[in-house]
């Protein structure tokens, strides 16, 4: 972790600006008017319910386009590596255990939101996991049929009223907003502690990179491959839809 | 040429209609007998063949670079090669290719479930997206214009060729076989055509699953249904944000989002046949919305985007997405389509363009044909009233009309999967 992050901001930083300097000044042109023009297709009072509040979407658009080619140089390769050496099972069993940390993390956030029933839910499951699951590697509890809610700090911080910000792509981790994006390091660094303490050294330095290749291989979303011109504004208002129903939850 | 080939379908397709026999279809037990409800919904979890998953049939995505040389524009950077999925068998087996319907893709939910079937059954399966997906306009359309029902044909037939020439050496096909559902149907029928003449595949069998008769009628119809929503299109934002809410009413209550999800999301928002036509018309209006802008962008017709402007791959597109949102597919069939394509064929007039996409124009062959079949719904939501009985009329008892299922609300089904591969399975070696 110590020793990766800050290359992988360096390499960001220098495809970002790189990205930035080769923008050529704008110049007024004018062009024919196309056959449907915006000023005489859509009244001028009617809301685009699709919009999101993204002052930064140059940069955004930027990051996501870096998460793509990451995906493809590094990220994917290292995911089918991960696919074509570890059986099946031992990656469930990988899943899981990094699973039970987020289940940790449901109970901490939900304790935060004053929800019993999502703390309770959460942390019996970390009980169960953790012993008959043989320290969290087989879900147990969801085969009892427990409940699962998927709690995070961004979300805690939407409970008590926190706005969510501008939209933001994060690198590596994709469509997120500021609060969310905020939200990520208290969730980060309750799970390092919490891995600190249980783990041995050695083990810990690589939790980072086995559940980053965890988290990607159980994501099935791929950049740019829907073809679609509109895919960033497609991902954007599913995302920020999502976390407002998620926030509800 | 192409009034004549019309008035010589329209005359066929009079005098079929005094000899019609379909394939009857009785006791039939799938539940959702609303056609809107039916199209919306699917088919409700349980009622669905147990099929093996897309690890277990090792469905896989390929990559096809199918025009080289192609500069795309910068803006359409990502969609240089054509993305498909195949699913193998290692012994000698049937070969079955499926091509989705408008503006699906080839890991689309129907072509996955088809392909997870006709793997299980014993094909190859080689799995094509829609020549109205971005991605094969982008790497696969040679003019990047679709809609034609010839060229689009052309299009999906050179793939085909590419693809089998990558597989020829590493597994054994016995036949080939076809089908596709909704416009990749009516694409099927036109690939079926094709390949009398150029004969790469000699398709021993050919499913047509709820293909449109006239592709403009179907876009009319499907255009019309957004003019449900509650006021008029100006209130696609109050809509939209309503259909939201209620939708998180179910998603609260529910752990995830999949299997039983829309039914149970269905019956508890208590939705009117309206609203539903109007959720048919917005869905197909996304995809129109892609489609048409990269295709604009492809030949810089200037339909949205202003001629000569050109847009890198960091521009703001909202404005257009915007305007798209608002333009009907039946404009781009006017407005751009038909304008394109009078460079080619100056003498052709708009009605005549129109006419020549559809399945009357290739009655006669669809008529002798015997390998063709057709399976389709009385209810479906995507034919004029009356059109169904093209196919009791041309297809005789080779057309199976379910009573429901709206427009491929029962693909999945248990008995019309069943149907699907005995389509194929029958007399194959």
């Amino acid at each position: 972790m110590s020793s990766i992050m800050p290359r992988l901001i360096s390499l960001v930083a220098i495809t970002l600006l790189a990205a930035c300097s080769s923008t050529p000044p704008a110049e007024p042109q004018v062009y024919p008017e196309p056959v449907f023009e915006a000023k005489r297709i859509v009244p001028p009072e009617v809301i685009d319910v699709t919009s999101v509040y993204d002052p930064w979407e140059p940069m955004n658009k930027r990051i996501y386009n870096f998460n793509y080619h990451f995906d493809q140089w590094v990220f994917l390769p290292v995911v089918r590596g991960w696919r074509a050496v570890v059986p099946s099972p031992a990656r469930t069993g990988v899943h899981n255990f990094f699973e039970n940390f987020r289940d940790v993390r449901s109970a901490a956030n939900g304790l935060l939101q004053a929800s019993p029933t999502k703390f309770f839910q959460s942390i019996g499951r970390v009980l169960v996991n953790s012993t008959i699951g043989l320290l969290g590697t087989i879900d147990v509890a969801t085969s009892m049929g427990m409940a699962r809610p998927d709690e995070d700090f961004g979300q805690t911080l939407g409970h008590w009223g926190v706005g969510t910000g501008p939209y933001l792509v994060l690198p590596l981790l994709g469509p997120s907003n500021l609060r969310d994006g905020v939200g990520e390091l208290p969730d980060f660094a309750l799970q390092n502690y919490l891995q600190g303490d249980l783990l041995a050294k050695p083990v810990r330095a690589t939790t980072f990179l086995f559940d980053s290749i965890d988290t990607r291989a159980n994501t099935s979303f791929r950049y740019y491959e829907t073809g679609s011109a509109f895919e960033y504004n497609t991902v954007r208002w599913l995302y920020m839809t999502k976390r407002e129903l998620d926030v509800e939850k | 040429m192409f009034a004549r080939h019309v008035v010589a379908g329209l005359s066929l397709f009079l005098l079929a209609s005094f000899a019609s026999a379909t394939a009857t279809v009785e006791n039939y037990g799938y539940p959702l007998t609303d056609r809107f409800v039916a199209t919306v919904v699917g088919t409700p979890e349980g009622l669905e063949p147990k099929l093996p998953t897309v690890q277990q049939i090792r469905f896989k995505k390929q990559w096809l670079n199918v025009f080289p040389d192609r500069q795309l524009p910068d803006l359409l950077w990502y969609g240089q090669e054509m993305i498909y999925s195949v699913a193998l068998q290692d012994h000698p087996a049937p070969l079955i290719f499926l091509i989705a319907g408008t503006g699906a893709a080839h890991n689309g939910a129907k072509n996955v479930n088809m392909a997870r079937a006709f793997h299980q059954a014993g094909f190859h399966v080689v799995s094509i997206s829609s020549p109205t997906y971005p991605n094969f306009v982008t790497s696969a359309s040679k003019t990047g214009v679709v809609g034609h029902a010839l060229r689009d044909a052309e299009d999906l037939y050179r793939v085909m060729e590419m693809i089998w020439a990558k597989l020829d050496d590493k597994i054994d096909a016995t036949s080939f076989n076809l089908t596709g559902y909704s416009l990749g149907a009516f694409n099927a029928a036109y690939l079926a055509r094709l390949d009398e003449d150029r004969k790469s595949f000699n398709f021993r069998k050919v499913l047509l699953i709820n293909p449109p008769v006239s592709l403009y009628n179907s876009i009319s119809l499907l255009d019309r249904m957004i003019q449900n929503i509650p006021g008029g299109e100006d209130n696609f934002g109050q809509f939209f944000d309503q259909l939201v809410k209620s939708f998180s009413k179910v998603y609260k209550q529910e752990d995830d989002i999949g299997g039983d999800f829309l039914y149970k999301a269905y019956k508890d928002m208590d939705l009117k046949n309206e609203e539903l036509a109007a959720l048919i018309g917005v869905s197909f209006r996304m995809s129109s919305t892609s489609l048409v802008f990269t295709s604009d962008v492809m030949t810089d017709f200037g339909f949205v985007k202003p001629k000569g402007l050109v847009l890198d791959r960091y521009a703001n597109l909202s404005m257009y997405n915007e305007v798209l949102r608002r333009v009907g597919f039946t404009d781009y069939y006017h407005n751009f389509f038909y304008p394109y394509y009078k460079g080619d064929y100056p003498d052709v007039t708009r009605d005549e363009i129109i006419a020549a996409v559809s399945l009357t124009e290739i009655a006669d062959y669809l008529r002798g044909s015997e390998k063709i079949t057709v399976m389709h719904n009385q209810d479906d939501i995507i034919l004029e009233p009356g059109e169904i009985e093209f196919f009791n009329e041309v297809f005789g008892d080779r057309a199976t009309i379910y009573p429901y299922g709206g427009h491929c609300g029962n693909i999945n089904y248990t008995e019309n999967v069943a149907h699907m591969l005995a389509t194929f399975t029958q007399g194959a070696q």
